[in-house]
């Protein structure tokens, strides 16, 4: 069983989406320890005992994650069906580099497909939730 | 008509209410239902593109576990009508298409069988199992040697593979061609595209027998055609079926269709007695999900010694697959009528030849023939400049209609609303620096580099459009309910699957009722609460669906005035609405809101007299003509000698879609449009090979635009607003796919023009420019 249909049809988790189910697309990414991989090419069982985080998961005590406000914000998605990868791509992409420029964003995204916004808005809202992780952390 | 200065949503850039689930990934995908005992289906597809289905042995798969029953064609097609197509054509020939195969399959795709299981992984395995005897036939998959004496036939029972043929004229056109310096020729390869939404799609059926009752669940943009259309398949009438569009992972018309799955999964439900469910596979979407273009343009252009365009003459072969589906041959149709582009010119003749060969079918895929007349055309005037030695701005403006010629009548016979195409020309190149981009390339040029700058002034037709001139109904509907508490329902027939409607038709409806967007509700996508509708396409929602919704607030408007005239002993000439309040003439500290109106309209205990109680209304609004939305892109491109490769370098768009709504939203429309121009102009493109293999099957083989191909973009805009609607909208949805492939493409062949490259068809791959620069 691939990991992607463990968390939808199992766990009722939903949020993570099936695009192509070939690695290609990105749409079923979810966080495994912390890295961002594609649940379409993870066995189910190669998962036990790891930590997933999955788009549902990302928010804290109902506060969104400043992706998420940031997508919001930049209007970053139009269907949506790409945007949990997408958010949890970035999570990965900002914890490896937190001050990227938009090429290194737009690198990051090499293996996440956008069908609906042309991605320009997905990097500003990247972008934008960078300076608000710094400054969260300043203030910290 | 009040809108309310207060809330003044119009116009601002409003982060969308649809994005909370969207972002926290709780939104209900059509594969996020869960209904209790769904059974799930798997449909075997034909391998080849022609041939006759001598036996089908199901019993291996019937008898796995888990697996409900193996279906073929002789099981289903007697219990199924035929899928209908809504489009016509004087002559159209059309083969029967039956949800299965019918002993013969015309496309590798084709559904052969279905299997029902428990669970997805025996439908899975049990297709494995069905063994197919197919005795293969001669293939046609090039729709020019469709029409050669001696191809094989399509459909051998046709005669022909010509499946319709259409013209367009007007004017004297051999006159014209009679009084021509030069005839300037072209012809033009516009490529098949997949239009690859990142949702495939699926439907789930549930049938109620004690109802006698159908919901279909499914990841399409047009619900409530499918309801009109569904009842001659299934045998159910419109009345006992609910047809739900939930979220929708984008369409951009691929979901724009009846297909044969929803027809295959209601008759399993009824036949079953169970909801089924059916989940493509990218695979199958990309062999048996429409594909979009696919025609073949031989240009002709009479032109005097000035550059005066005086007549075109085009004759185009439009591939249409092997079957029509909802709209197939309507699609070449509008490029014929989009062929003039905004330009003058005295007469223009096209003549389409529909031809069927063993492919999937082609249908509206965004832009739906308008980027292939929006190309043809910005292609022509950039020819015909290079080919006269005239500046290519300097042609474009002479023949622009002024804006004070509107509304203006083409040469193909269309009447564009309104238009002020030199605006937006100008306007986009001050904000690419024109004359220094011009120096820039001529410096770039001198240091040996293949630097192009392209141009492109589009015009679409969008709002479709009037009933006369659609298949099923051009109008639109929507309703609005003050409920009891104040609180304000909006009920729209269009279907919005990404554009956001819920949002700028929460922003129309608050400014109109003056209250808070925050208590707006836009219901959408069910037939069952969106009683009447026509959906989502051809950039129609926000102009048409929009207007229906101020329609309802007018007639709720002037209803409460009554009651609010009634509540506060006035005359109701002295009652006047304002900023969501109504106020008695003089006195304005006299006034009543919603929320007491709304109780007395339902509590109905002191109404007027031969009042109706409530506080709803609901509107069909049918619009006098289309909207013609319009634009420049520029562009900036550098060729890379060695490798072909086109890097683009500087990205204006000045798009003019009318009143905008919410500006935010229409740069997400353009620049999402965009990215599906970049890919048709640089690679995309659908491959079948001679035996009609489809060789595009997956993302590896069909790649998408990336974040990395991604430019970026200098924006504007001009307002020229619609007289076709009160708003003054045009609409946006396809404008960056119709006006960015075009420029794009004119760059590149700028670029080249000094090697002595004329043109090359699109896409314009690294492989092909590196040949034309090394085959010189
Ligand atoms: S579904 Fe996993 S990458 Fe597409
Ligand atoms: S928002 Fe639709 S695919 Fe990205």
């Amino acid at each position: 069983m691939l990991l992607v249909h463990f968390l939808r049809d199992t766990c009722v988790l939903t949020g993570t989406h099936v695009g192509c189910e070939t690695t290609l697309c990105g749409a079923c990414t979810v966080l495994m320890e912390g890295k961002a991989v594609k649940s379409c090419t993870v066995l189910a069982v190669q998962a036990d005992g790891s930590e997933i985080t999955t788009i549902e998961g990302v928010a804290h005590n109902g506060d969104l994650h400043p992706l998420q406000q940031s997508f919001w914000e930049c209007h970053a998605l139009q269907c949506g069906y790409c945007t949990p990868g997408m958010i949890l791509t970035g999570i990965d992409l900002l914890r490896n580099n937190p001050k990227p420029t938009r090429e290194e964003i737009a690198h990051g995204l090499e293996g996440n497909l956008c069908r609906c916004t042309g991605y320009s808005h997905i990097i500003d809202a990247i972008e934008s939730a960078a300076q608000k992780i710094s400054k969260e952390r300043q203030r910290a | 008509m009040t809108v309310s200065k207060r809330t003044g949503y119009f116009g601002k850039s409003i982060k969308r209410v649809e994005d909370p689930r969207l972002i926290k990934g709780i939104a209900t995908y059509v594969d996020d239902l869960r209904l209790a005992g769904t059974l799930h289906t798997m449909i075997l597809r034909s391998p080849y593109a022609h041939a006759k289905i001598l036996s089908i042995q199901t019993g291996a798969a019937a008898a796995l576990e888990g697996v409900v029953g193996v279906f073929t064609g002789t099981d289903i097609n007697p219990n199924c009508g035929l899928l209908p197509c809504a489009a016509e054509a004087p002559d159209l020939k059309s083969p029967k298409h039956t949800v299965l195969a019918n002993g013969r399959v015309y496309y590798v795709g084709h559904p052969v069988a279905v299997v029902v299981a428990a669970d997805r992984y025996a439908a899975r395995d049990a297709l494995d199992l069905i063994e197919v005897d197919y005795d293969s036939l001669p293939v046609v998959s090039d729709p020019e040697k469709a029409l050669q004496d001696g191809s094989p036939l399509t459909h051998p029972e046709l005669g022909t593979n010509v499946a319709f043929t259409w013209s367009v004229a007007s004017g004297d056109l051999d006159a014209e061609f009679a009084k021509a310096d030069r005839i300037i020729k072209q012809r033009m390869v516009h490529q098949r595209l997949t239009p690859m939404a990142i949702e495939p799609r699926g439907c789930v059926a549930s049938y109620n027998a004690g109802d006698g009752a159908l919901t279909l669940w499914t990841s399409t943009q047009i619900p409530h055609l499918i309801r009109t259309l569904l009842p001659g398949m299934i045998g159910i009438p419109e009345n006992r079926i609910r047809i739900v569009a939930p979220e929708v992972g984008g369409g951009f018309g691929s979901k724009l269709n009846l297909y044969v799955e929803e027809a295959l999964c209601s008759h399993l439900s009824m036949r079953l007695k169970a909801p089924i469910k059916w989940i493509e596979s990218r695979r199958e979407n990309a062999m048996a999900t429409i594909h979009g273009r696919d025609q073949v343009g031989e240009y002709e252009i009479a032109v005097k010694k000035n550059g005066t365009i005086l007549a075109i003459r085009a004759k185009t072969i439009a591939d249409i697959g092997s079957y029509l589906q909802l709209l197939t041959p309507a699609i070449p149709t509008l490029t014929g009528l989009m062929l003039p582009g905004c330009y003058k010119m005295n007469a223009i003749r096209m003549d389409v030849t529909g031809v069927y060969t063993h492919k999937m079918s082609t249908d509206a895929y965004r832009g739906a023939g308008r980027p292939e007349a929006s190309y043809a055309i910005e292609r022509i005037m950039d020819l015909v400049a290079a080919d006269l030695g005239l500046d290519r701005i300097k042609l474009r403006l002479k023949h622009f209609p002024k804006p004070d010629k509107f509304p203006f009548h083409t040469a193909s016979g269309l009447t564009y609303d309104s238009g002020n195409y030199r605006a937006t020309l100008k306007k986009a190149q001050k904000l690419a620096s024109w004359d220094t981009l011009l120096k820039r390339q001529a410096k770039e040029r001198k240091s040996g580099k293949l630097f192009g700058v392209g141009v492109s002034t589009y015009v679409e037709i969008c709002a479709l459009g009037p009933s006369k001139m659609m298949a099923a109904g051009g109008w639109e509907w929507g309703c609005v309910r003050i409920e009891m508490s104040g609180k304000v329902t909006a009920i729209t027939g269009v279907t919005p699957h990404g554009q956001g409607q819920e949002t700028s038709f929460a922003q129309i409806v608050a400014d109109h009722l003056g209250v808070p967007m925050e208590d707006i509700v836009v219901c959408r996508g069910d037939t069952s609460v969106a009683h009447y509708g026509r959906d989502t396409y051809g950039s129609r929602a926000t102009a048409l669906g929009g207007t229906a919704l101020i329609m309802c607030i007018d007639k709720i408007v002037a209803k409460a005035r009554q009651l609010a005239a009634h509540l506060l002993r006035a005359k109701v000439e002295d009652v006047v609405f304002r900023d969501g309040q109504f106020l008695v003439k003089g006195a304005p500290k006299t006034n009543i809101g919603w929320a007491t109106l709304a109780q007395e309209a339902y509590l109905a205990k002191n109404l007027p007299a031969n009042f109706e109680p409530g506080l709803e209304a609901s509107s069909f609004f049918e619009p006098t003509n289309c909207t013609y939305p319009f634009g420049t892109h520029i562009v900036a491109v550098e060729v890379d000698r060695s490798t072909g490769e086109v890097k683009i370098r500087d990205y204006v768009a000045v798009d003019d879609c009318g009143h905008q709504v919410n500006p935010l939203l229409v740069e997400g429309q353009v620049q999402g449009g965009i990215a599906h121009s970049l890919g048709q102009a640089l690679f995309e493109r659908t491959v079948y090979d001679e035996e009609g293999q489809l060789l595009t099957g997956e993302f590896m083989d069909y790649p998408l635009p990336r974040a990395k191909d991604i430019p970026d973009y200098v924006m504007g805009s001009t307002v020229t607003p619609s007289p076709s609607n009160p708003m003054g909208i045009k609409g946006v949805g396809e404008a960056g796919t119709i006006g960015a492939t075009p420029a794009i493409a004119n760059a590149v062949m700028d670029a080249l023009a000094p090697l002595g490259i004329r043109h090359l068809d699109l896409p314009l791959l690294p492989e092909k420019i590196w040949r034309a620069i090394n085959d010189r």
